[in-house]
């Protein structure tokens, strides 16, 4: 794609163009020349939206409290992104929609924008697509960019440290095992919610949250004390109290210049995975093209063929060095 | 043996197609079966679920940007909806995406609805692989246009 | 004898043991059963090659549609251990396998109950008068979609879709309108309509008190069937537990208060339409049952006092023989259920009694006159596997709701069934047929396995939770269509003696209506409606009934309480969607 229409697209995702917009997102899902274009265009702009985490366990009701945390966002004034990564049906492997399903209630909103990214099928990974989905939205005045995961894998754990703002999202008779909270994702909230709170057991379990967070050391920490806030996403209890609790720590972020700082370590990891995935595409074709000597190596004297890993690794920085692209 | 034919584009991207169920029908068997012969072949497919209205729909397609849209309908009312998602694929500049459509159609309701730019009406009792192959088709074609650009202008 | 409610192994259940173990009387003698083997034997080591090389069979492997694989041919080796009495007894006796009824359709013919509606009260109003003119008095309505999912009709969701799969009611007024001129002390009425049933049924129940109609003389059906609305036919609204709580509301205000009333028809017909196979409509549709008369136990009441009550609809689809199957094992099954589980006494609480309908999905576009004859043959079966009522589908609906012309057709089918073919003037006629007992054990048997499975997830309402049947439904669904492409399944027009003649499909004349004249009509009464009420009435009365929803309270005298002060179907089920919130399904496929 020529750089001129890269500019278009934009000038039109700027107009308010939702079309242009979730092409620039295609654009960027993939890593390659068109990805490097758009980003390399739309990085001047972007730096100022808050980039708003929410993992939690399943069942929780995370998708739901998503939807009335948009509702109060957007009555605040706020433009919305959403970045639903969809875990894949478990039962058929079938990519679906089930975060955007809940989230219904906006569709109709031109001021909220929900992109699905699938688990599977991204050359370039999850992440990278994640986090070259928030610089396009950034750039395009959305002021906060929800990321909805389920907080496991590796990938997912990268995307939520790229987030300012990390909500963790439990519910009654399901935060009282410390060990869940010490797994991934959930050890390193900014905020914490017992969703459903108009069960019974809520405040045991509120307590217990509490407790993990004062004794055990909970909590990215950097000076913030973690929160603790109750809702009921079902009763639209609560929200007010949360989405306060989100912007008293941007204000802490950005007075502390912490803002800027988590900015800039995205971008450095956004930048790793895109070289990443350029070595990478590079050493799979170079395997491609050397796959019968690897084997007949391997055949002949494995201690030995090993050692042919060396020049994979070579061949491939070669290729990348002399510019040729794959893909 | 011959390969089967290509479901990514020349950018090496799957056809991406969104699976939508509108209004207050509930006969969900086709799309499922549908959603899932085309994931099957090597689609990214997204399904809307039940109750959407034709604008969450076109929403829908324009924030997944893609590649084709199929709907469908056993209640009757395709007219009134089709109807509706075309005007906001349209006022969204989105009626480049190619719509297709099937489920209890009375024969002379195709006439209107290709009218009204849908590509393709499946009737009971076409087969998955016609389905999967005007789809495949419709989305190669879509593809390598690559006038989403210019259309986003209008 | 375990307690009903106990989620043991059904074998045990069964008063610890299961008719296998037990000492069978066996129909036939011994000897003669040696002697029948021994030909067997050699009928299929020399006759049958001799043929198979002269005249090889049309398919490598022939299965039923729920994939039973069938023999050659069924001998008394089949039935080795078969004891008569057991299996079958006779008609009217336990386990009911022969019919519920001793004489059948030698008394009584099925009743020939006709699903029909479109449009809006007045148009239903004729419509209504005319059946009855033709000494019609089982009426059935069919509502619209926004009544169907307790939207008003001027609720944006309802746009374009008023009157056109049935009829629109948005409150009291237009039950009256639908019936006007009609007394309801002497026809009954047969409503399918699920989230919103309390809501219709108030509704009718406040026209009949209008009309001077004491309720020991209202009677009908509500399908009120909430599991299956999450399993098959979608139009669910409040979550399964709550769903589930106002059903049995239902349910429970209704045995006790119209004791004419049918409270509550379980069905399969939906869950065979969303593409399971005959077996696993047979036993979702069981455990929904099941699930129920635990429910109503909880609840304190006797399985006696309420089981009579409940009535069942399932589906006849075109595979025939399992078609007849199914039907004579779901008797026998219920039965055993009803007696060996919840210790039933009554003969009545025994009885499976069920409407049938043809199969929906068994009819194409190409050449649909042919749909004639699927539904004739499937009508047949649904005959001869003792049905107590029967609706026969139109041709024209792969197209639309049906026309008065297709409509006659249907039911000049049932006619010629009922009074020429002779097949209704002997009971249970296939009843002794070795294929047909041995195909009714096994449909048993593969029932039984998936309602020990569903009991094992901890009942029907926690398999739905789970979308275990939703689950194997689509996966059904997918293996037919995936059979009939690769041409182990057949459709005559579609993938066999293909047809793509759009001419003769253009040939087929098709009800037209003015759906947008009756979409304004409706919205305009309903606005009138809520304008002309007793305001202060009405508020009391959604007031009363948010509180009574709260408190967990049986709903149903509020709900007539408030149909009675005219607020509308949306308002109503508004109020319930607030105290029980709303369901929205995980899009699975």
């Amino acid at each position: 794609m020529k750089a001129s229409s890269v500019d278009r697209l934009i000038e039109l995702a700027l107009e308010g163009k939702l079309r242009a917009l979730g092409r620039l997102l295609t654009l960027v899902e993939h890593p390659g020349p068109e990805a490097l274009e758009v980003l390399s265009r739309v990085a001047p702009r972007a730096g100022r939206a808050q980039v708003i985490g929410f993992t939690g366990i399943p069942g929780a009701g995370k998708s739901t409290l998503v939807s009335r945390v948009i509702t109060h966002l957007r009555r605040r004034g706020y433009k919305v992104a959403v970045l639903a990564i969809d875990p894949s049906s478990p039962y058929s492997g079938g990519s679906i929609m089930g975060d955007r399903l809940r989230m219904q209630e906006h569709a109709a909103d031109p001021g909220v924008f929900i992109r699905s990214i699938p688990t599977r099928g991204l050359k370039g990974g999850l992440s990278m697509a994640a986090l070259a989905m928030i610089e396009v939205f950034d750039a395009l005045g959305y002021d906060k960019i929800i990321i909805e995961t389920v907080g496991v894998g590796q990938s997912e754990v990268d995307v939520a440290h790229a987030a300012h703002t990390i909500v963790v999202v439990t519910m009654p008779g399901a935060g009282d095992d410390i060990q869940m909270l010490k797994a991934g994702v959930m050890e390193i909230g900014d905020i914490y919610v017992v969703n459903k709170s108009d069960k019974p057991e809520a405040n045991k379990t509120a307590a217990y949250l509490q407790f993990a967070l004062e004794k055990e050391g909970i909590g990215r920490g950097e000076g913030w004390t973690p929160r603790l806030v109750k809702t009921s996403a079902v009763m639209g209890q609560g929200i007010d109290v949360l989405v306060d609790a989100i912007e008293e720590h941007w204000r802490y972020l950005k007075d502390t210049g912490l803002a800027a700082r988590r900015v800039a370590s995205r971008r450095v990891l956004l930048t790793r995975l895109m070289a990443e995935a350029r070595l990478n595409a590079a050493l799979s074709e170079v395997l491609e093209e050397m796959r019968g000597e690897v084997e007949a190596a391997l055949e002949k004297d494995i201690s030995g063929a090993f050692t042919l890993s060396e020049v994979l690794a070579r061949r491939a920085a070669e290729r990348v060095l002399k510019g040729s692209r794959a893909g | 043996m011959s390969s089967p034919p290509s479901t990514r584009g020349p950018e090496g991207r799957r056809y991406k197609v969104l699976v939508a169920k509108m209004g207050l029908d509930g006969h969900d068997r086709g799309a499922k079966v549908v959603a899932r012969a085309l994931r099957d072949a090597g689609f990214e497919v997204i399904y809307t679920g039940l109750r959407q209205t034709p604008e969450q729909v076109a929403m829908a397609a324009v924030q997944e940007d893609v590649d084709v849209i199929g709907v469908s309908i056993l209640n009757g009312a395709h007219l009134h909806l089709m109807r509706r998602l075309m005007r906001k694929l349209e006022e969204l500049g989105a009626d480049d995406i190619p719509v297709v459509l099937g489920g209890t159609i009375p024969v002379i309701d195709i006439e209107p609805l290709k009218k009204m730019g849908v590509r393709e009406v499946f009737l009971p009792g076409t087969s998955l692989a016609e389905i999967i192959e005007k789809v495949r088709r419709l989305a190669e074609e879509k593809r390598s246009r690559e006038e989403g650009l210019a259309k986003v202008e209008g | 004898m375990k307690r009903p409610g106990d989620y043991d192994s059904l074998w045990v259940v069964i008063g610890g043991c299961d008719w296998r173990c037990k000492v069978a009387v066996a129909l036939f003698d011994e000897r003669e059963l040696e002697r029948i083997a021994k030909a067997y034997k050699e009928w299929e080591e020399k006759v049958v090659p001799e043929w198979l090389k002269r005249m090889p069979e049309r398919m490598e492997e022939f299965t039923t549609l729920s994939g039973i694989p069938l023999k050659r041919v069924y001998t008394p080796l089949d039935l080795k251990d078969w004891d008569y009495m057991e299996k079958l007894g006779f008609p009217g006796d336990y386990p009911f396998t022969r019919g519920i009824h001793a004489t059948m359709y030698r008394a009584k013919l099925w009743t020939m109950r006709m699903f029909s509606g479109y449009g809006g009260p007045e148009e239903t109003n004729r419509r209504l008068k005319f059946l009855i003119e033709h000494g019609e008095t089982g009426l059935s309505l069919a509502f619209d979609e926004p009544t169907l999912v307790g939207i008003d009709p001027d609720d944006p969701m309802a746009e374009g879709h008023v009157g056109i799969e049935g009829v629109n009611v948005a409150s009291l007024r237009d039950m009256e309108i639908i019936f006007e001129g009609i007394n309801l002390g002497e026809v009954t009425t047969n409503m399918t309509i699920n989230p919103p049933a309390p809501v219709l049924l108030s509704y009718y129940v406040a026209v009949a008190e209008k009309q001077g109609v004491p309720y020991h003389k209202i009677g009908g059906t509500t399908q009120n069937d909430p599991l299956k609305e999450f399993i098959a036919q979608k139009t669910y609204v409040f979550p399964p537990e709550a769903a589930v709580k106002i059903a049995m509301d239902l349910v429970e205000w209704s045995v006790k208060n119209l004791p004419k009333w049918n409270p509550i028809s379980i069905s399969g017909y939906h869950i065979r339409e969303a593409g399971a196979t005959a077996v696993q409509e047979l036993a979702f549709t069981l455990a929904d049952g099941i699930e129920y008369v635990r429910q109503l136990i909880a609840r304190g009441m006797d399985v006696d006092e309420f089981a009579p009550r409940l009535s069942f609809f399932f589906d006849a689809h075109i595979n025939f023989f399992e078609e007849i199957a199914k039907f004579r094992a779901a008797r026998r099954m219920w039965a055993k259920i009803m007696k060996d589980w919840f210790g039933a006494k009554k003969k009545r609480s025994m009885w499976l009694r069920f409407h049938t309908q043809t199969a929906g999905v068994s009819l194409v576009p190409q050449e649909p006159w042919n749909n004639i004859v699927r539904t004739a043959i499937e009508a047949l079966a649904a005959v001869l596997g003792g049905t107590q009522s029967l609706h026969t589908n139109s041709f024209d609906e792969p197209f639309r709701v049906p026309s008065e012309f297709a409509a006659k057709i249907a039911l000049r089918t049932q006619q010629i069934i009922a009074y020429e073919t002779g097949v209704a003037d002997v009971v249970d006629p296939l009843g002794g047929s070795y294929f047909i007992e041995w195909l009714t054990d096994e449909i048993e048997e593969r029932a039984w396995r998936i309602i020990e499975r569903i009991e094992s997830m901890g009942g029907m309402l926690e398999a739905v939770k789970k979308g275990y049947p939703q689950r194997e439904i689509a996966e059904s669904a997918y293996r037919f269509q995936k059979e009939l492409e690769e041409g182990k399944r057949f459709i005559v027009g579609v993938n066999i003696f293909r047809s793509d003649d759009i001419e003769e499909i253009r040939k087929v004349p098709l009800l037209e209506f003015d759906q947008e004249e009756i979409e304004e009509r409706q919205k305009r009464r309903v606005k009138e409606v809520r304008a002309s009420r007793n305001q202060e009435r009405w508020r009391r009365a959604l007031d009363n009934l948010r509180r009574a929803a709260e408190r967990g309270e049986n709903i149903m005298p509020y709900v007539l309480e408030a149909a009675k002060a005219y607020a509308t179907i949306g308002e109503i089920m508004g109020v319930l969607k607030e105290v029980y919130g709303v369901y929205v399904e995980p899009p699975e496929y």
